[in-house]
């Protein structure tokens, strides 16, 4: 079956789709490598949705602009600290790190920053009046469009020029495939913010809050707590994480700086939430790295025109045998 | 003088009256009981106290001071907590996180440790199963945490809004033996009831509702041998 498989590829008489079989065992442990990495992004902008979910149940289609905030804001960092388009410049190891960390703490603070703007100004007026969640939606959208052609209009349909200042260079292997420092430094980092968000939401007062506007808004406000600050702060660590995610997304892909670039992503992302059970913050973890994973192999296995599409046929099957994704909703619902 | 004091609150559903012109107090120290029948406006009146409804009209002072455009979570902070009809645990968060919600705008965080062994000394049960989501508990032990955890605000007022509906007769007992325990160990309470007999008798002032407005008043004595109540709520002919 594979052979024969393999060998209508090889011949190029394949039908509509060539299974390349071969091609994906001799990439599996480079596409999983690269998809867990990629992954990682996907996860901590998942993270935002599902934050946002839990506690409005309302899906933030312009959380994937506030992505894009922020990597357009830590591109504007490195231009701003002297970084230009071009070869990646030799630095020391202390210099790489500081200007990683300041260009991810402005993305981390523009996005926060957008995504509250957003809430105040798009969503809390709809709140005040009680407004139906079909017209919470459409305003996702139309904000999500505004702050895409704000971007477009000032910097044009072009992808910024690549500006590079870690250059990947292999570290180890597992099972022959080449990690890097840029793919251990994102991995790590984005399961570390992980576990800091998580920590916050789990055992924080104020992310008890967060948890008691999610399962009861009701009984929260009688508990004392202000679902509209709740509200904010929802959007502040929902934003923040988009901001660090923007910064991966960046090392990894340094000439991904376009106004749509969050389109493709934030769909992937909400697909990720939507997988591992959307509130759920384990989920959007799980999810994340999944869909990473998943696409590289789909890319392998079917060729790059696929790729988009086996993140869907993923969430579809998925969702038709668990629909509440692979574990479940949980900010909202029972955790233990 | 009262710590809580309405006078002719009227509040609307959209466009439907559902309390009008209520006027009622509750003096430190006191409970005072709240009855009557289905949809008489009882939950509409814990609401209006805690601010989840804005008042139509009417004001409504607590401690002589107004709070009747008071946000709802600063009137925790004054000293106003509710055990909400329906529960309101949180099904997410065990019982233990449950209780800690009842503290969550309290300062005096080093006092805590001691209330949460009041609660456990009032519901033994809690302390047992204190590490379990709320959301798995039966429903007398849910009504133990929705009360345990207003209980943990440390409220001047406590609202209790029908703490015995739906529960079996041993655990009814049980819940109002601990509402006089409650009070006597120095928590004033506003108590909402169906069970009009055992709230009257516990109660030292009563009122009661119907269509939206307050048609009697006494002491839960009087009431309790008031003819037209006995007939109405007490099921005596
Ligand atoms: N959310 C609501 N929207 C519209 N009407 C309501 C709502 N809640 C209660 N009501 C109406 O207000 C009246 C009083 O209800 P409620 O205060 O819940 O009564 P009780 O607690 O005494 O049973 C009832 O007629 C009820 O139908
Ligand atoms: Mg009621």
């Amino acid at each position: 079956m594979v052979h024969q498989l393999a060998t209508a590829v090889a011949q190029g008489d394949g039908g509509w789709i060539d299974f390349n079989v071969p091609l994906l065992v001799d990439r599996f442990w480079s596409n999983t490598v690269d998809g867990l990495a990629y992954g990682s992004v996907y996860a901590l902008v998942a993270l935002g949705y599902t934050l946002v979910y839990g506690v409005l149940r309302l899906i933030n289609f312009a959380h994937s602009e506030v992505f894009v905030v922020g990597a357009f804001a830590a591109y504007f960092t490195l231009e701003g600290l002297g970084f230009r388009p071009g070869p990646t410049p030799q630095l020391s190891t202390l210099s790489i790190v500081a200007n990683l960390l300041l260009a991810g703490a402005v993305a981390m603070i523009a996005s926060g920053l957008v995504a509250v703007v957003l809430e105040r100004v798009a969503y809390r007026p709809l709140r005040r009046r009680n407004a139906p969640s079909l017209v919470f939606l459409i305003t996702a959208i139309g904000a999500s469009f505004v702050v895409q052609q704000l971007f477009f209009v000032t910097r044009g349909a072009n992808p910024e020029r690549a500006i590079r200042i870690l250059r990947p260079r292999p570290l180890f292997e597992v099972f022959g495939a080449k990690v890097t420092n840029i793919q251990i430094i994102v991995l790590v980092a984005a399961v570390a913010l992980w576990v800091v968000a998580d920590g916050f939401v789990n055992r924080t007062r104020l992310g008890r809050g967060i948890r008691a506007v999610a399962q009861d808004p009701t009984t929260a406000t009688l508990m004392g707590v202000n679902r509209e600050r709740v509200i904010m702060l929802t959007f502040l660590v929902g934003g923040v994480l988009a901001g660090a995610a923007a910064l991966f997304y960046l090392m990894q892909i340094p000439q991904g700086v376009v106004y749509n670039g969050g389109f493709l992503l934030g769909i992937k992302a909400f697909t990720a939430a939507v997988l591992g059970g959307v509130g759920n913050l384990r989920g959007a973890l799980l999810g994340g790295l999944l869909l990473g994973v998943a696409e590289n192999y789909g890319q392998s296995l079917l060729g790059g025109a696929w790729r988009d599409v086996v993140a869907f046929a993923l969430l579809i099957t998925i969702l038709m045998f668990r629909p509440t994704g692979i574990l479940g909703e949980s900010l909202g619902r029972a955790r233990v | 003088m009262a710590l809580l004091e309405l006078s002719d609150v009227t509040v609307h559903y959209g466009r439907i009256r559902a309390l009008s012109s209520v006027s009622l107090s509750v003096a430190e120290g006191e409970v005072v009981t709240l009855i009557g029948a289905n949809g008489a406006g009882k939950t509409t009146t814990m609401r209006a106290i805690s601010g989840i409804l804005p008042l139509s009209s009417g004001r409504i002072l607590f401690d002589g001071r107004d709070i009747s455009r008071l946000r709802a979570d600063l009137r925790v902070v004054r000293g106003i907590c509710q055990a909400p009809e329906g529960r309101g645990v949180f099904p997410g968060m065990t019982v233990r996180e449950n209780l800690e919600m009842g503290c969550y705008t309290r300062k005096d965080r080093k006092n805590v440790a001691a209330d949460f062994e009041r609660v456990f000394a009032l519901f033994p049960r809690l302390a047992e199963r204190r590490d379990q989501a709320g959301g798995t508990l039966s429903g007398g032990e849910q009504q133990m945490v929705a009360i345990g955890r207003a209980l943990m605000a440390r409220p001047r007022l406590l609202l209790l809004d029908e703490p015995s509906m739906g529960l079996a007769p041993r655990f009814i007992q049980q819940i109002f033996h601990i509402i006089t325990e409650i009070n006597e160990q120095g928590t004033t309470v506003l108590l909402v009831e169906q069970n009009a007999r055992q709230a009257l008798s516990r109660a030292h002032r009563a009122h009661v509702l119907e269509t939206g407005s307050i048609v009697r008043s006494g002491t839960g004595a009087e009431l309790l041998a008031d003819p037209s109540v006995k007939e109405a709520y007490l099921g005596v002919a």
